[in-house]
């Protein structure tokens, strides 16, 4: 699906950039929700506000709804036909063997170590054969997730980062210090020392910026 | 009140969905099996159903259970409960995201989430193939030991070959499932 609303809002009707629908697509698939509609939503909001996210969501609901309304009312007519079960044996059997094949796929995209291995061996056993709470078992996965991570990457990654924004403001109180010392250099006149004090809060600001991150 | 059920179970099956609407299978399962609104069989018709039919699994499934268990009205309100989260999450979220799902917390909990999914995905093919492949619980003593009669071997047929369909020769899913349909009506019916 997502495919299909990208080539509808990029490049046939224009109304986000190639980047920003990318934004949207990593933003609707890092929030829970349903997929089609947290994009959907996002969109709408993006072009046209709260309204265009109700139309945008609403458009994105009423084929399914009335789709599946229709089937079941016409289902319900047919009443007992032995055709129809047959042909949902055949649809359940092949359903099964696509799905199965999307997590195996899904699986060989994104579990790239033991730890992933570990977590969607456990999470898959744990549904099937003691029928924990599927909710739980998401819940866990990401408590999981988070304290890995912050063992192994995530650690490392924020120390990088400190050193990095050490670096940077040592970078920028050498460019300070130059400024500064140019300044003494010249000879002062009315408006100078203005202006320089104004570069000066503008960089101490960065600065704090810099460092907090 | 019934509405109320149906209302809440859908609502947090919004809230608590990642990764896309096979994904969402085994929570929509158990929530349909806690609330003794359907039975596995049923379940199984609508996500056969889902499989035929365009549009989110997840809207495809709460119009479904709404309308059998409490008509237009339940639809209604089932759609609107599994609507809602996305809507308000993502309306306030999208207004300050960009540095959002770079932060740490977030690449933590995805490190997790993901492949869970993948594990709640294999979940959704089993809770499905249970109901026309199997005749007892795949994990069960009594699997093992009627091991002959609990499986059904047209069914294992058809899922074995569906399977290969898609996986080595890439067939289109909708034309495996068109396929498989009309074989089933014509050797199952």
């Amino acid at each position: 699906m997502l495919p299909f609303i990208q080539r509808m809002v990029v490049d046939k009707k224009r109304w986000l950039s190639e980047a920003e629908m990318l934004d949207c697509i990593a933003i609707a698939q890092s929030l829970p929700g349903v997929l089609a509609i947290n994009t959907a939503t996002y969109v709408g909001n993006r072009k046209a506000g709260f309204l265009g996210a109700l139309a945008a969501t609403m458009g994105v609901i009423l084929p399914s709804f009335i789709i599946i309304i229709l089937l079941v009312v016409l289902l319900g007519t047919i009443g007992e036909n032995s055709y129809i079960e047959g042909a949902f044996t055949g649809i359940k059997a092949a359903a099964s063997g696509l799905i199965l094949y999307s997590a195996i796929k899904l699986g060989k995209g994104v579990v790239k170590g033991w730890f992933p291995w570990l977590l969607a061996i456990l999470s898959f056993i744990i549904i099937v054969a003691f029928n924990v709470s599927a909710i739980l078992v998401i819940l866990g996965g990401a408590l999981l997730g988070t304290i890995y991570f912050l063992l192994t990457t995530g650690l490392k990654e924020i120390r990088i980062e400190k050193n990095l924004a050490k670096e940077k403001s040592a970078q920028e109180q050498k460019i300070y210090d130059k400024s500064k010392s140019a300044e003494v250099e010249k000879p002062a006149e009315d408006q100078k020392p203005n202006k320089g004090n104004c570069k000066n809060a503008d960089l101490n600001a960065h600065k704090k910026g810099g460092g907090k991150e | 009140m019934i509405y109320i059920t149906i209302f809440y179970m859908f609502f947090r099956i919004g809230a608590f969905s990642f990764g896309g609407g096979l994904a969402m299978l085994p929570l929509i399962f158990q929530g349909v099996q806690e609330f003794g609104i359907m039975s596995k069989e049923e379940f199984s018709n609508l996500v056969a159903l889902s499989q035929v039919t365009p549009g989110p699994v997840a809207v495809n499934a709460a119009t479904y259970v709404g309308f059998n268990f409490a008509g237009l009205a339940g639809a209604i309100v089932a759609t609107l409960g599994v609507t809602i989260p996305s809507f308000v999450i993502m309306l306030i979220v999208a207004n300050f995201v960009k540095r959002f799902y770079y932060s740490w917390p977030i690449r933590g909990i995805f490190t997790g989430i993901r492949p869970v999914t993948a594990g709640l995905i294999g979940a959704a093919a089993v809770m499905v193939a249970e109901t026309v492949l199997f005749n007892y619980h795949i994990f069960s003593l009594a699997f093992i030991i009627n091991l002959w009669d609990s499986i059904n071997p047209i069914p294992c047929l058809m899922f074995v070959v569906s399977f290969f369909f898609v996986a080595k020769m890439k067939v289109s899913p909708i034309f495996i499932i068109l396929g498989m349909g009309m074989i089933g009506a014509l050797v199952c019916g």
